[in-house]
């Protein structure tokens, strides 16, 4: 059995207006330490996955088990990164970190608890914003703020949904290097949504198509054949970048909805 | 402050003292001049904390009794409102059960509270006090509620991620998201506070600007109803202002 597994996860949502078919049946499987990214178009149900792999939202049908116990329920070893980021407005940059180092390490002092979220933040490049409040920070800055709340939780996988889609180009691509660091140094278990297969291509060990919903449904694995660590320059210009995106592109294409 | 910001209200000021000036001069003989009213009055405004006796003292002295008052009961209705408000938000069934008990209450006019208020504590003072209370607490109560029922579903599943036990959801997450409603709340209980104090000192004859206005009034001395109406809404204002600093302060976060 995989670290994460996830079997025949489905999920309509009632409406007024009738019943959506949003997920048809997701499989899904991880190994610890992978980076695995989900591609598809927006809409097609990325962020319904998430809310179910987290627990935050309960499933019609299917099963979650993360390091052999099915997920009932939120709890930090699924952290998230939020697309809005999610930062507590009245909360300073330390206390939105702290908030999830001091819920996940009750057995800890405080002195070693604020150790912990300093290191975060420092890991994060924010340790001059650590007193400032969110709305003094740029969108970048949040979203760094985001992820180190998400490391915080010391989570047995890491979803981000989205993370880095309200950014503007130059600030993703910053906030992608600062991911692909983290990750070097600390391996963690990630999903990562995306509507960007460059950022998937970038950051994954290996990429699933998201078929457009109604129904939506994870296509075949494309493995990501491009060495560790690695770095943005160059990168597109390799034959197994332009093999990935080709597939990519080609499945999501040919899986369209004709609009 | 632009001389415009300036110039328009002392128009606007300027145009009520005339049309005032006019009725007392044609079709209300009764009412007192401006002249008139500021002649009788000059005492209790330059010498606002003078007092001869129990209901003749200083307008600002006045005030203050009515204040003091206001404060006792305006803190009686945060203190009742507060916590009903966050249940009402917080519970469904709660908020099923006591909803249409907070829809019925609401509209009761303090003219109805009073009596049954002197009924219960026997004396002025209490029934004032309790008026003021039932009367003021509702804005805090809805307001609160609604602040509660509109907290981002972003704030709480980063609660529900994390874990966090009831107590730490309540003062990291909900109580701080609601602030801003909570202190909207706060601010229109206090203009109701204020507008209940003239009435229940009417009715009770205590001394203070309403208790006064009434005494006035049977004494014949018109102009200083005039008097005690401007204070009231001198005094009024001045605490919304107040209210709002404190409100934007909040807001600001």
């Amino acid at each position: 059995m995989a670290y994460l597994e996830v079997r025949g996860l489905a999920k309509s949502y009632v409406t007024p207006r009738g019943t959506t078919h949003v997920l048809g049946g997701v499989d899904l499987a991880l190994e610890e330490r992978e980076f695995v990214a989900i591609v598809g178009y927006s809409g097609s149900g990325k962020t319904t996955l998430v809310s179910l792999v987290a627990g935050l939202v309960a499933p019609d049908a299917g099963e979650i088990v993360l390091d052999g116990v099915p997920v009932t329920a939120p709890g930090p070893e699924r952290g998230i990164v939020f697309q809005q980021y999610s930062l507590l407005p009245w909360m300073t940059v330390y206390e939105n970190v702290a908030l999830a180092v001091d819920a996940v390490n009750t057995g800890l002092a405080a002195a070693e608890r604020r150790r912990l979220t300093e290191e975060l933040i420092a890991l994060v490049g924010l340790t001059p914003a650590t007193w400032k409040r969110p709305r003094q920070l740029s969108g970048g800055m949040r979203q760094r703020v985001a992820v180190a709340r998400g490391l915080a939780m010391k989570p047995k996988v890491l979803l981000m949904d989205e993370p880095f889609s309200a950014l503007d180009a130059l600030t993703r691509a910053s906030c992608q290097d600062l991911l692909i660091r983290i990750w070097g140094e600390h391996r963690s278990t990630v999903i990562l949504i995306t509507n960007d297969v460059d950022e998937a291509i970038l950051l994954a060990d290996r990429i699933y198509p998201l078929t457009p919903g109604p129904g939506a449904v994870l296509g075949p694995a494309i493995e990501v054949g491009l060495p560790r660590p690695r770095a943005r320059r160059h990168l597109s210009l390799q034959p197994a970048y332009q093999k990935a995106r080709q597939a990519i592109v080609d499945f999501l294409r040919a899986n369209r909805r004709v609009a | 402050m632009t001389p415009r910001k300036v110039a328009l209200p002392l128009l606007s000021l300027g145009a009520v003292l005339l049309v005032w000036t006019a009725l007392s001069h044609t079709v209300a003989p009764d009412l007192p001049s401006p002249l008139r009213t500021w002649q009788e009055s000059r005492r209790y405004i330059l010498e606002p904390f003078f007092k001869d006796g129990e209901m003749n003292q200083g307008i600002l002295r006045l005030a203050f009794y009515s204040l003091v008052r206001v404060g006792k009961g305006y803190l009686l209705a945060l203190a009742l409102g507060t916590p009903l408000g966050f249940l009402l938000g917080l519970s469904r069934a709660f908020h099923e059960s006591f909803d249409p008990v907070v829809q019925f209450l609401r509209p009761i006019s303090p003219l109805a509270w009073l009596p049954l208020g002197l009924v219960i504590f026997q004396k002025s003072e209490p029934a004032a006090i309790f008026t003021i209370a039932l009367c003021a607490m509702w804005p805090t109560v809805i307001n609160t509620a609604v602040g509660v029922r509109s907290i981002s579903q972003d704030y709480l599943n980063v609660g529900r991620v994390l874990k966090l036990s009831r107590v730490k959801m309540l003062t990291k997450i909900i109580v701080p998201a609601s602030l801003p409603y909570v202190f909207t709340g706060y601010r229109l209980s206090l203009g109701l506070a204020w507008l209940v104090i003239v009435a229940s000192e009417m009715l009770t004859g205590t001394p203070g600007v309403g208790g006064f206005l009434w005494q006035e009034y049977n004494s014949l001395v018109y102009s200083h109803i005039i008097l005690s109406v401007v204070t009231i809404g001198a005094v009024g204002l001045a605490l919304d202002r107040l209210m709002g600093l404190v409100e934007a302060r909040f807001k600001a976060v």
